[in-house]
């Protein structure tokens, strides 16, 4: 007869004292009889099991297992009411091959934290989620949970949980089921020494599933609160077997983990020196002029249109541009629905000192795109200012005398090359004409770095080009001495 | 008559045991019992018969504490 | 490297992947959606992880998991999001976790609309979740600083174990200006207190939760203590102009670039006209506004909500000289036209009534 050996042995994982405890550190803070106990009892087994300490992270929630930390020697992040899904889905994309474990109660998993764990299961998280469904708060006292059966009294059912006012116990397998990315769903329970042993191999398999790299692995755990039921722990288990277990069916609701492969690992990061080229930020810029060197001059542009005109296009090319002539530029559009329908407009400004503000409120340059724009803007140009006007002829009442205005059918002219689209250059060839504002060479230089296609920056060249001819052929008023705003 | 010597064991930890009565519930050949003591904590912590234990290892998973029940196995000779 | 003409929001992203950050959490909301669409293409490209959050509160919760992990990471969003990130905030504070929020203004309360306002100061700078914490707030007024100042909220999150905020607007979001990134820095190693899911980081523990109020208050002087330092050391300002100015113009952001041309033009018209612009909305730049009201005879404070950056400057003047106020909100700038006008009219006021002797 050989002598006696240990076989079941407090679980190593567990802390030998728990000294985050204020008090009574040699034991936990559940009530007697409690279900976290036992399934932290499984847990621990399953992570001793799977020889997953070192690399084990626990996201505990806000609920009577708040202190899992109290308990489990790995690492531990304790998360908001509800949020235990989302923290450990930063916690696992930061760590792939690290396991990590949310431990949720009915009131954070099924109410306040529905959305964080629908999303979590939906993306397919790589990590196991513990669902500890007793029926009721526990950590606040006994108000009713999502799960809580019909018919039964709570600190906030008084009369019995009415469908009528409450709704339905919440169903979170099946509902999780109906997802396509979740690996492994089950529901199991603590009633009786059978279920307690279909539990504790059903929580090592959803661990094993994170071992193994595959998905998402959620295990509902139907556990007792003889407190809050105020029964004795043995009637409290009896209510899990024989009640909460004629609610919430037990068994597995997904197992696709046979065919189930793992997610692939992430590609090796880029070198820090690749970065910068990854960022756009590449060292195949044209050397440009300093900043400053230009002759002080101060353009102060508007350029407003209806949404679909290429209004903040233009703005843009003007501000590349003019940063590769060598001027403080800035570049600052209307934006949101407005740049879907409706007026569209930007402020751009090229200056030969720093820019104070990028809001241009008195123009010296607007670039009218449509009337409605010419009629919004042109009050607030300055006096000597130019005007370039989308149109054959500047509209009835809209004359001033002290801004130099010129109209021209900038569409109509892109329509004869093909393209009523490119007007907006043909504005921006008219501008270079009318204005020393930046050279061809600067123009198309911006041109080539903010059109991709090559075809379409073809058309535009020749935009630019059409405009410069059209500009040509006009007289517009001249002013010499007028000084761009310096 | 002479009964076969017992394959299992179990051991208490009465600072941890909250006496909850699971395991006297869980053990199928019944061989536990709550104390009629109170432990300083003022619970009647679980106790074994002293006799017929299988050594099964129910009681340890039904315990909600960690180290609450330990449970020992030996070879018996058939 | 050259500058480069870059959006506001998009000079964040990039910054961010250069001071080594690899996480980003967000949920879209104009205007600040162009930074969760950034760090979409460039996080994974850089080796990051980007996840698109299903609500602000997950955002921030995963920022949460994200920043215990040890990893530099952030999100973005804007009034209504922020509001909901604000549980976040809290425990992120009380759990001593650095990490960066953007925060790109938009006009409420409610929905308001999507154009640029500065409504969102309080429940930044004081803070909008519960309990005795701050935030640090960064506050930039070109897309330049959109990236510097992101990298320097890095920077301070991580030195102080704290969330540190980008509370820019809608204007500085959208708008290009050129900007010289820094160079880019390795990814550092986690933190010793991070949790790593290592042998060696096992008892590392993240928690916002003291039961004993004998703890939870040395938790919180703690916290105190922090930001006493922080309120020494890291108070950032900018001051234009305003060595001999008799009033004082006080405004951050888009506001304070406003502002500076109101500066010039005032001083064509002959009023010594000077700006103060926090950086740094907290730490409040507490002493160089008192140091500038020992010349100034009055302060008037221009933004963009109303009155919420007023209070901190009258706090931080203690009556000493009187502060005037001009707001836009809903989405409205103020013109430097419109607040020459009010200048114009607070000193002739001055003048009136003899305060500016030398004026
Ligand atoms: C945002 C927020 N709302 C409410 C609470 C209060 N609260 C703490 S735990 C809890 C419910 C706990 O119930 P459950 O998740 O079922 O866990 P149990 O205590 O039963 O294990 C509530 C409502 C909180 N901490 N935070
Ligand atoms: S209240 Fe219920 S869930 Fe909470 S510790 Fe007690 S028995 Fe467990
Ligand atoms: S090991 Fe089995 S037989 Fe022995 S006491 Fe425990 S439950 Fe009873
Ligand atoms: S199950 Fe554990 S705590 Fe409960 S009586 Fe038995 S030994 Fe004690």
């Amino acid at each position: 007869m050989g002598s006696f050996t240990l076989t079941h042995e407090r679980p190593d994982c567990f802390y030998d004292r728990f000294e985050r405890k204020s008090e009574l550190q040699h034991q936990t803070h559940y009530c007697p009889g409690c279900g976290h106990g036992i399934v932290h009892k499984l847990l621990a087994e399953a992570i001793d099991g799977l020889g997953v300490q070192d690399r084990t992270i626990l996201v505990s929630p806000v609920g009577c297992s708040v202190f899992g930390y109290y308990y489990f020697d790995v690492g531990n992040v304790q998360a908001a009411h509800g949020r235990a899904p989302a923290v450990a889905t930063a916690l696992k994309r930061s760590l792939p091959d690290k396991i990590v474990v949310a431990y949720q109660g009915d009131g954070d998993l099924g109410a306040i934290g529905t959305a964080e764990i629908v999303h979590a299961a939906n993306r397919g998280e790589a990590i196991t989620v513990i669902f500890v469904n007793n029926g009721i708060y526990g950590m606040t006292g006994g108000q009713m949970a999502p799960t809580t059966p019909l018919g039964k009294k709570t600190a906030t059912t008084p009369f019995g949980r009415d469908a009528l006012n409450e709704g339905y116990p919440l169903h979170i397998c099946e509902l999780l089921a109906s997802l396509e990315a979740p690996v492994f769903l089950e529901r199991v329970g603590l009633g009786n020494n059978k279920q307690i042993m279909g539990a504790a191999k059903v929580l090592r398999k959803a661990m094993e599933n994170q071992v193994k790299g595959l998905g998402f692995s959620l295990v509902e755990v139907l556990s007792p609160c003889p407190t809050i039921w105020k029964m004795d722990p043995v009637e409290a288990q009896r209510f899990v077997r024989e009640e909460m277990a004629a609610v919430f069916g037990i068994g597995n609701y997904r197992d696709r983990t046979a065919t189930a492969t793992p997610r692939p690992a992430r590609p090796a990061p880029p070198k820090l020196e690749e970065l910068p080229g990854i960022l756009g930020l590449g060292n195949g810029d044209r050397d440009r002029l300093p900043c400053g060197e230009t002759s002080a001059v101060d353009y102060r542009i508007r350029v407003a249109g209806f949404g679909g005109q290429g209004v903040l296009m233009l703005g843009e090319v003007l501000a590349e541009a003019g940063l590769d002539a060598g001027y403080h530029v800035s570049w600052l559009p209307s934006y949101g629905p407005e740049m879907r329908s409706g007026t569209s407009n930007c402020h751009v400004r090229l200056s030969s000192r720093p820019i104070d503000s990028p809001l241009v409120s008195q123009p010296n340059v607007l670039l009218a795109l449509n009337e409605p724009s010419l009629h919004k803007f042109l009050p607030g140009v300055e006096p000597g200012g130019i005007v370039l006007y989308n149109g054959d002829a500047i509209p009835e009442g809209c004359g001033r005398g002290d801004v130099r205005m010129v109209a021209l059918p900038f569409t109509r002219i892109a329509d004869q090359i093909g393209v009523s689209k490119a007007a907006n250059i043909v504005i921006l060839g008219a501008l270079l004409e009318a204005t020393d504002l930046v050279e061809n060479e600067q123009a198309t230089a911006a041109l080539h770095k903010l059109v991709k296609s090559p075809k379409w920056f073809d058309i535009d060249v020749q935009a630019m080009e059409r405009g410069r001819e059209e500009m040509r052929k006009t007289t517009m008023p001249v002013s010499d001495d007028y000084l761009w705003g310096v | 008559m002479t009964s076969k010597p017992d394959r299992g064991l179990v051991e208490f930890n009465s600072e941890e045991c909250k006496g909850c009565g699971l395991c006297v519930e869980a053990c199928p050949p019944k061989v536990l019992r709550l104390s009629e003591q109170l432990n300083h904590y003022g619970y009647h912590t679980a106790e074994y018969l002293g006799a017929g234990c299988t050594g099964c290892g129910i009681c340890f998973f039904a315990c909600p504490e960690p180290g609450g029940i330990a449970v020992l196995r030996r070879e018996v000779a058939a | 490297m050259n500058a480069q003409l870059t959006k506001g929001n998009e000079a964040i992203v990039k910054a961010a992947v250069l001071a080594g950050a690899r996480g980003f959490y967000g949920y879209p909301i104009t205007p600040a959606s162009e930074i969760a669409e950034a760090a979409a293409l460039y996080f994974p490209l850089a080796g990051g992880v980007f996840v698109q959050a299903e609500s602000e509160v997950a955002a921030i919760n995963m920022l949460y998991g994200g920043a215990a992990a040890g990893g530099r990471c952030m999100t973005a969003s804007s009034g209504p999001g922020i509001s909901l990130m604000q549980e976040g905030f809290s425990y992120l504070a009380g759990a001593e976790l650095p990490c960066v929020i953007a925060d790109i203004m938009r006009g409420g309360p409610g929905l308001g609309n999507i154009a640029p306002e500065q409504g969102d100061y309080n429940q930044i700078v004081k803070g909008g979740g519960h309990g005795n914490y701050r935030t640090l707030v960064l506050a930039p007024d070109s897309v330049q600083e959109m990236a510097d100042l992101t990298t320097l909220a890095f920077d301070l999150a991580e030195r102080y174990r704290n969330p540190a905020v980008v509370l820019a607007d809608g204007f500085i979001g959208q708008m290009m200006e050129p900007v010289t990134f820094a160079d880019p820095r390795p990814v550092a190693a986690p933190p010793e207190w991070a949790v790593t899911g290592t042998r060696e980081s096992r008892h590392n523990l993240v928690s916002s939760i003291y039961l004993e109020p004998d703890k939870l208050e040395q938790h919180v002087r703690k916290l105190e203590a922090k930001y006493q330092e922080a309120e020494r050391r890291e108070t950032r300002v900018e001051c234009w102009r305003t060595d001999d100015a008799d009033v004082v113009l006080v405004g951050y952001g888009i506001v304070g670039r406003i502002l500076k041309a109101v500066v010039e033009q005032a001083r064509r018209h002959g009023m010594r006209v000077g700006l103060l612009r926090p950086i740094t909305l907290y730490p409040f730049p507490v002493e160089e506004v008192r140091a500038l009201s020992r010349r100034a005879r009055a302060f008037a404070v221009v933004e963009m909500s109303t009155g919420q950056l007023r209070d901190d400057v009258r706090l931080a003047l203690e009556g000493r000289r009187p502060v005037e106020f001009y707001s836009r909100v809903g989405g409205n700038a103020p013109s430097a036209e419109e607040v020459l006008a009010f200048v114009e009219a607070k000193f002739e006021a001055l003048r009136e009534s003899e305060v500016l002797v030398h004026g």
